[in-house]
């Protein structure tokens, strides 16, 4: 109908002979952004991984089975909010994002749905994917201690906890708390040690900052490297790509908390989910299967350094070559359902 | 006379077709204000008393601190510059004319992290101080000034563009008459010719803050919290939608009555000129001169110059691997959005700004205010409120009438966020050149006999065609360089430039951000160039 005024308003624009190239211009977008039919066999997925970390593994996909696969990359609370506003008539069926808390929220607002498969519970560990089955798994993120090897010796390292000792006064450089990852490392501890507890760590790391908390982990390992600070909390993937571009720098990573009594490496997911009202669940669920499976395994992590959440999975060459750790076996879902009290908290203790 | 009737404006005591037009689209502007300010029907008294108790002071602080430094930054840079370029006569004049609006097409994070990357303890500067000055410690540089100096680089040209508008149209001849009554020329221009240009500069300092307050990106590079940042923070990390669209509209409020306050000061002086003047430029001796082409140069290398390096090493160094054949579908996709998203605004600024000119009413003000709010409101919380509306009118019509949705994932959505968010951008250069015509010309003219078509012709046309380009040009510049609503609202395969460089920059792949970022200003050249040659003076 609009579609239809919009047509006629353009020729009858063009017979006044009124016709300016701007003009022409606004309706020509109008015009494209009409008759985008969807097709009755292809898969829509709202995404917060990048472009250029999931498009390979579409196409992949599409290469395999002939199934099309169109996707909108955006912020993930704001994909969140979208299918909340879109309900019922929105046309995505796949949502993926970074942080398990992420995916929680999402399905605590009631917009995916619950998948039983076993292609996806054989492969996905069970602490990697909700119970219900709303989400699952595709990638494993490390979040652990780096250190400047000219500095530290690493039997001086133990655990997150340690570093709010005060023999690391004025030597720790953290990332700020508005991201994300450290909202869920937070959020575990809670978990794990109680509010307060955790509140006392968090406190303690503040005191023991060398300067202003950073935007981004590599600007943390920058730090490190050029002595402005000793140690700090980073995602493995950032560390591979910076060693991969530079291999002689000063730094290691260190596998914190791996102690009988202690709580693992902090890990977290990248993952996806059904939602609740996919035009086509069905061929959606297909493929989130199958990027459970090796191929697709490889392509996902390889292409960012993370871990293959598949156990039958090697990971990538450069990254085993970290050594292998025993990673928090908490489910991810912690992540979610504390994240807003790890925010407060982190607010509370002064970390910016 | 009709709907094109010019010359004084008229009273109504009826709103006729235009001032319902103007209506209709400030209700669309509107609308999505509309939909954030819903939110105060929800108690979110929790997310306050958290945000009250531990981090709000310190926001606001911030923010005061950034809207202040930014402003005295931006008027002290753009004023300057823009009185340099139009009235003296220095070496290098010419190319800096246009040269010095060119830190307009550099996106605001990424200068914040250009500044980073070279001034930080880590960067090249600190390192090779500490290995020439042993004693030499170092520290961090994300400090309040480095923000404020960082904002006022990118943000000057909007003030230096209607500056330099506004002093061209001056001309000489007022200057001269203000020296035969008897002021030095330091007072010419303090008392003359600065107050002459306040609208223009005033709707420049509007801009720049308004884009100030609405920053994200570079203070985040800076982790520098200001109220934009709880905002986000409510949103992103409390998960509370609604307390983000309560601080959000507190902010816009506090907007408006900053806009009405520099209103009322402004009172009931006029500002029209007497017609286009050709211009004389004053030559100050070879020692000044070498010194005004310095400081200009500074400038440049600082907010233009040394950033566009750093990215084109960058994409030397790697991040040309990605460039293959999609990239020309970003630059084609990324131009034709922000010409039409320009087109169609500038074309409705000038509606908004010929009903205000030429009808007195008491809902015409009332509209033109409310259709210009947009721009105040940081992108993304604007760019959600628009896709609500938008979601809720195609569900209604799905129910009611049984359409699939024709709004959200369509391009018309997409456009009528751009008009929404940059429609005050257009309306500031278009305000201030329809306040310089006189009503005077316009009876003049008719009472020569111009028929009223005549009139706009050759009396409207060129005194608002400067106006008119630098709307053009300042939207054209804002679309291309629009992230948020881009992002909410674009249908499937339509990412541009920016949908790229977010995507690189959220990863930490700042590296291979610069490809993109790189092309977003050099496309971003072509335009300044060309619409700086239009308005160049004789």
């Amino acid at each position: 109908m609009v579609c239809a005024g919009v047509k006629s308003a353009a020729v009858r624009v063009g017979r006044a002979r009124l016709v300016t190239a701007a003009v022409a211009t606004v309706l020509a977008l109008l015009l494209s952004a009409c008759g985008d039919q969807r097709r009755a066999d292809e898969i829509i997925v709202y995404t917060s991984r990048a472009d250029h970390l999931v498009k390979p593994v579409f196409d992949a996909y599409t290469a395999e089975t002939g199934t099309r696969i169109r996707f909108i990359t955006d912020n993930e609370a704001a994909l969140i909010t979208r299918l909340e506003a879109e309900g019922a008539g929105s046309p995505a069926d796949m949502l993926i994002t970074v942080d398990a808390g992420n995916l929680w929220l999402a399905a605590d607002r009631g917009l995916l749905q619950s998948v039983s498969d076993e292609r996806l519970e054989s492969a996905v560990p069970a602490n990697l994917r909700d119970p219900e089955g709303q989400w699952f798994g595709l990638t494993v993120r490390a979040r652990t201690l780096v250190y400047s090897t000219e500095r530290v010796q690493p039997d001086e390292l133990s655990t997150y906890e340690a570093l709010a000792d005060d023999a690391w006064q004025d030597r720790l450089c953290l990332r700020t708390s508005k991201k994300v990852y450290n909202q869920s490392l937070v959020a575990t501890m809670i978990e794990r040690l109680g509010e307060a507890e955790a509140e006392q760590v968090v406190r303690g790391w503040i005191g023991n900052l060398a300067t202003d908390v950073f935007a981004n982990d590599n600007a943390v390992m920058e730090a490190i490297v050029a002595g402005q600070c000793d140690v700090g909390i980073v995602n493995t993937y950032y560390f591979g790509r910076m060693l991969r571009d530079r291999p002689e720098l000063p730094i290691r990573l260190f596998w914190a908390n791996q102690g009988d009594d202690e709580s693992g490496v902090h890990v977290n997911i990248s993952g996806a989910g059904l939602t609740r009202n996919a035009p086509n669940a069905e061929a959606a669920q297909d493929l989130l299967a199958w990027m459970a499976q090796p191929t697709a395994q490889r392509i996902l992590a390889d292409g960012n350094l993370e871990y293959p959440v598949n156990p039958d999975v090697v990971p990538h060459e450069q990254v085993a070559a970290w050594g292998s750790f025993r990673p928090d076996d908490l489910n991810v879902e912690i992540a979610g359902r504390r994240q807003v009290e790890a925010v407060k908290l982190m607010d509370r203790a002064g970390y910016r | 006379m009709g709907i094109l009737a010019l010359g004084r404006p008229r009273r109504l005591r009826r709103p006729d077709g235009l001032v319902l037009l103007t209506l209709a689209l400030s209700a669309m502007v509107l609308m999505p204000v509309a939909v954030l300010a819903l939110s105060w029907l929800g108690n979110e008294s929790q997310i306050w008393r958290h945000l009250a108790d531990t981090v709000l002071l310190d926001l606001v602080l911030n923010t005061l601190v950034l809207v202040v430094g930014v402003g005295v930054g931006v008027l002290v840079l753009g004023v300057s510059l823009a009185w340099m370029v139009s009235t003296l006569d220095f070496p290098g004049r010419r190319f800096f004319d246009w040269a010095l609006l060119l830190p307009l097409a550099v996106p605001a994070y990424v200068l914040a992290f250009v500044a980073l990357d070279i001034l930080d303890f880590s960067g090249p500067v600190q390192s090779s101080l500490r290995q020439l000055i042993p004693a030499f410690e170092g520290g961090s540089v994300r400090r309040p000034w480095l923000v404020v100096v960082t904002l006022s680089l990118v943000f000057y040209p909007y003030v230096y563009m209607l500056a330099r508008a506004a002093f061209m149209v001056q001309g000489r001849a007022l200057m001269d008459q203000a020296r035969i009554l008897g002021l030095g020329p330091y007072a010419a221009f303090w008392r003359v010719a600065l107050p002459m240009a306040r609208p223009a500069i005033a709707a420049g300092l509007a801009l720049a803050l308004m884009e100030t307050l609405a920053d994200f990106g570079a203070v985040a590079v800076f982790n520098y919290d200001t109220f934009t940042t709880a905002i986000y923070k409510s949103w992103y990390h409390l998960r509370n939608l609604n307390a983000a669209a309560q601080l959000a509209s507190l902010l816009l409020l506090f907007v408006l009555v900053t806009l009405v306050l520099e209103r009322m000061g402004r009172g009931r002086a006029r500002f029209e000129q007497q017609g286009v003047h050709r211009m004389h430029r004053a030559r100050p001796g070879t020692v000044q001169r070498w010194l005004l082409t310095g400081y200009a140069s500074v400038i440049f290398l600082v907010a233009f110059a040394i950033p566009v390096g750093r990215l084109l090493f960058w994409v030397v160094d790697s991040a040309w691997l990605d460039l293959d054949s999609r990239y020309w579908g970003l630059v084609t996709r990324t131009l034709l959005l922000a010409t039409g998203a320009a087109v169609a605004t500038v074309v409705l600024a000038l509606l908004l700004g010929y009903v205000r000119r030429t009808r007195i009413h008491r809902m015409v003000h009332a509209a033109v205010r409310g259709a210009t709010v947009g721009y105040a409101m940081p992108g993304s919380v604007l760019a959600v409120g628009i896709m609500l509306s938008f979601a809720a009118v195609d569900q209604w019509l799905g129910s009611t009438f049984g359409l699939r949705p024709i709004l959200m994932g369509g391009l018309l959505a997409l456009m009528v966020a751009y008009v929404v968010r940059f429609l005050a951008v257009a309306y500031g250069p278009v305000e201030s050149s329809f306040e310089r015509v006189r009503p005077r010309l316009i009876d003049a003219a008719r009472t020569l006999g111009a028929t009223p078509a005549e009139a706009v012709r050759r009396i409207y046309l060129p005194l608002l065609t400067p106006g008119v380009l630098t709307a053009l040009l300042l939207v054209l510049i804002d679309v291309m360089k629009e992230m948020p609503a881009t992002l909410l609202l674009r249908p499937f395969g339509w990412d541009t430039l920016a949908v790229r460089v977010y995507e690189m920059t959220t990863e930490g792949e700042w590296a291979r951000a610069a490809l993109p970022s790189l092309t977003l200003v050099l496309v971003g050249l072509l335009p300044v160039y060309l619409l700086m040659r239009r308005t160049r003076a004789h």
